[in-house]
């Protein structure tokens, strides 16, 4: 029985045992349905071998959807404990694994599959390519990021969740400190995903260098397509610093080594160092391509071209640059010299000058514009007063001298809060609404859509607002608890009701899917709203294809020159297409990179060492194929845009 | 796929081109990787514990020794790609072999010189300094000895198929790599070895 054991929940609670019947359940469930309605090939054929970018793109965006309602069950957790003072509603440790679990969720399998969702679905599009440079090498990114988010969400019905917060500082993450096997999950997990990202990276720069349309030069690109290039250059930067980082983490916790350890020389500042030399890059991985979204819809609905186009890209790359020089803010108070706090200060501050710019630019492309209220600029408009509370504050914190006050406290989680759900979540939800008939063929309800929007913006003040108030009363921040002297209850309740709301909000999307998968009309055509740029040249949906010819580009908006300028898009002969084949391999190294990553959770030796073969045959054999891919014919390409426009 | 012929083999297609770009931003990664683990290196490179210091382990012959094959290793795949692009497909098959045996020659220096650190009282565990030490060399010998098995991989293909724009493009790529984990070693070699010695 010693065998079994170990894949034992250290801390069970009847929330766990419930989730673990509820998991068991859904399997079942999934796997008789697909059984039943035969399904297995369908699934195999079109979505688990699949190297097309968008449907890579659309199990993104399912599966951060997913994430998100499992960070979001975490955090309507927390916030119920945290409603009144005392409350025993979770003990100290599970309290521990949830804010920890509500974190890397969040950031890692949440906010980084949406972004990556909507750089695989548009960024070809936008640009007039048929597929990213590398489809195979894309499908493989999307199913080691899946894997690795499977692999920490097991974690919380075998063997235990990470408990030592989503950065994960050593010594505190340490066997010392956390004996379980959750803070293996946690390096493991995203030492595999954080690969997938990588390879993301690497992709879609080559991708957006080497395969935009002709006539479309850099400086012609969308600003969603400038947006994901620089991120991408961000994340090649960047992933590779995290990747060592786990790796000496799994050292010191696997094979008793001394990086992070405060004997034998080890030390623990480095972790600190190294986690957010890559962590504080990831922001702007996450708000870049976000701003990018907000770029695109806010300049559609405003009828006009962006303002400031330059300025908009020069801003990003100096956002970049400035990216890597701040990471000590986030341990200005863990003692090192007031130098350097200065100078950290002054980088971190000089990054509200960029996004500033970016900001105005926004503002003056609303400026004498048609404006659309939709819900994608509806969330767009909410996004700027709630955003820029967020960015104050962070200035605020910026000053290091000041931040001795505010360090620690739930001043702080309102501050990030404020930045990454109105720049991130917001940016994603209005480009879900935007982008949803482009992926789909039919339009999200503008009803539901709006009401939706209003009911979050105001979740995100009632939840966040108050903890500015009580951080700056001290409340400190990953406390389980607090006594009714300290006077924090109310600030907390108020924050419960705006969890609450989120709740309400989110399941309100749920439902508008549903309720536009049965009334909302089919036939939108390819451009519902009047957009400006590339990717809504295309059919909805897009056939697999995308373009029927290639694309021939003379501004930034050249959809808005085809349709008001007499600009000619498609010059070209109808030409055979040449396409990738699909391909099981992908999957099947992500499912090997699955058991890999859980055999060293638990030290099990014998199945790491094979599973490691594994991903090396995986590879020769790839090294070995020949794979010319496949052309589709003139009639067939002429027959599809038919069927799917209506005309030749 | 489109081959145009007025270019060299292994740019000759899109994908090709393509893939050679991909490899120099992976190449990018693998730079932020190495130095970051060369930062730790220096950050803990003093901080040895009860363990034994870099001036009392290190021994200069085989890294000498090391230090030569690799080179002349790099030296090698160059004649390969000049054979390559000459379309002298023997010749460059053998420059690869070579370039192979050199590398495996290497790991050989390398494992004895694992097998004296762990000797003499300087393993993995020792201190953070070793444990730096170890990661850092560990990681370059690791990516030699995968670059062993893809150059096998490689040479089996040109036996095979020929040289072709997709076998030149592979021959290429696996060249960029083998000068970059030649360019590491010289970091290495500076920077930890001379710098730990005197």
């Amino acid at each position: 029985m010693d065998y079994f054991e170990r894949f034992a929940i250290p801390h069970p609670s009847p929330a766990i045992y419930a989730s673990m019947v509820a998991i068991g359940l859904t399997v079942i469930a999934i796997i008789v349905g697909l059984t039943y309605f035969k399904k297995w090939g369908y699934l195999w054929r079109e979505w688990l071998t699949t190297v097309d970018h968008k449907r890579i793109g659309i199990m993104y965006l399912i599966s951060a959807i997913l994430m998100l309602f499992r960070g979001g069950a975490d955090a309507i957790m927390m916030r119920a404990q945290m409603a009144v003072p005392d409350n025993k509603l979770l003990d100290a440790q599970h309290y521990n694994e949830v804010f920890t679990t509500h974190g890397t969720v969040m950031i890692i399998f949440m906010a980084m599959p949406f972004i990556m969702a909507f750089m695989n679905y548009i960024v070809p599009l936008q640009i007039g390519a048929r597929d990213v440079a590398f489809p195979r090498l894309n499908a493989l990114s999307f199913w080691l990021f899946f894997m690795g988010a499977m692999l920490l969400n097991i974690s919380f019905v075998i063997g235990g969740s990470p408990d030592s917060g989503w950065t994960n500082y050593f010594p505190l993450a340490n066997n010392e400190f956390s004996p379980s096997v959750g803070t293996n999950y946690y390096l493991f997990a995203l030492q595999i995903s954080g690969l997938g990202t990588l390879i993301t990276g690497i992709n879609m720069i080559v991708t957006i260098l080497k395969m935009r349309a002709p006539g479309m030069t850099l400086m012609k690109m969308p600003m969603f397509t400038w947006s994901s290039f620089v991120a991408n250059v961000i994340i090649v930067f960047a992933f590779p610093v995290l990747t060592v980082a786990l790796t000496m983490g799994t050292f010191d916790r696997l094979l008793a080594t001394n990086f992070f350890t405060t004997s034998d020389g080890g030390m623990d500042m480095l972790w600190a160092n190294f986690f957010w030399v890559w962590g504080h890059p990831e922001v702007y991985i996450l708000i870049l391509p976000a701003f990018g979204i907000y770029s695109e819809i806010i300049s559609t609905f405003s009828g006009r071209n962006l303002y400031g186009y330059k300025s908009m890209v020069g801003s990003m790359v100096i956002i970049s640059f400035l990216s890597f020089l701040v990471w000590t803010h986030h341990f200005f108070t863990m003692g090192q010299g007031a130098l350097t706090n200065s100078i950290f200060s002054i980088t971190t501050m000089a990054i509200a000058i960029p996004t500033g710019v970016k900001i105005f630019n926004w503002l003056f492309t609303l400026w004498k514009g048609k404006i659309v209220f939709t819900t994608p600029m509806l969330y767009s408009m909410l996004f700027i007063p709630t955003f820029t509370i967020g960015g104050v504050t962070g200035v605020m914190l910026g000053m290091s001298a000041a931040d001795y006050q505010y360090h620690n406290t739930m001043f702080l989680v309102a501050h990030f809060h404020m930045v990454i759900i109105p720049g991130v979540v917001f940016a994603m939800l209005a480009g879900l609404h935007y982008y949803f008939p482009k992926m789909f063929g039919f339009m999200l309800n503008e009803k539901i859509g709006k009401l939706t929007a209003w009911i979050i913006a105001i979740s995100t003040l009632l939840a966040f607002m108050p903890m500015f108030f009580s951080g700056l009363d001290g409340q400190a921040r990953r406390m389980y608890t607090y006594t009714e002297s300290t006077g924090f209850g109310i600030w907390n309740m108020i924050s419960f009701i705006g969890a609450i709301g989120f709740a309400i909000g989110f399941a309100l999307i749920v439902y508008n899917v549903y309720y536009s998968i049965r009334y909302s009309p089919r036939n939108i055509g390819s451009d519902p709203w009047d957009a400006r740029t590339l990717e809504w040249a295309t059919p909805s949906p897009v056939p697999y294809y995308n373009f029927a010819k290639v694309p021939h580009v003379i501004s930034t908006e050249a959809l808005w020159d085809a349709k008001y300028n007499q600009h000619e898009l498609f010059p070209e002969k109808y030409e055979k297409i040449h396409m990738p084949n699909n391909s099981g391999v992908p999957f099947i190294l992500g499912c090997i990179f699955f058991a890999w990553g859980f055999s060293f959770v638990f030290s099990m030796w014998i199945p790491a060492i094979l599973t490691t073969i594994g991903i090396f045959i995986c590879m020769a054999l790839r090294s070995l194929e020949k794979d010319p891919g496949h052309y589709v014919s003139v009639e067939e390409i002429k027959a599809t845009e038919k069927k799917m426009r209506g005309v030749q | 796929m489109k081959v145009d012929r007025s270019l060299p083999l292994e740019y000759s297609t899109q994908q090709n081109q393509m893939n050679i770009l991909g490899f120099w931003v992976f190449i990018g990664a693998e730079i932020m990787l190495f130095g970051t683990l060369f930062a730790a290196y220096f950050v803990l490179g003093d901080r040895v514990g009860n363990g034994p210091t870099g001036a009392e382990i290190f021994e200069i012959t085989p890294v000498l020794f090391e230090t030569f094959i690799l080179l002349t290793s790099s030296f090698t795949i160059g004649l390969g790609i000049h054979a390559m692009r000459k379309g002298y497909t023997k010749a460059m098959i053998t420059f690869y072999v070579i370039t192979l045996l050199l590398g495996v020659a290497f790991l050989g220096f390398e494992v004895y010189e694992f097998i004296h650190y762990v000797h003499v009282g300087a393993g993995l565990q020792t201190s953070a300094f070793t444990a730096a030490l170890l990661t850092t060399l560990g990681t370059h010998g690791a990516h030699v000895t995968f670059g062993v098995f893809w150059g096998l991989l490689i040479v089996y293909q040109l036996i095979k198929r020929g040289l072709t724009p997709e076998t030149a493009n592979k021959s290429f790529i696996f060249s960029l790599y083998w000068h970059f984990l030649d360019v590491v070693w010289i970091f290495i070699f500076s920077f930890i070895y001379l710098k730990g010695m005197v």
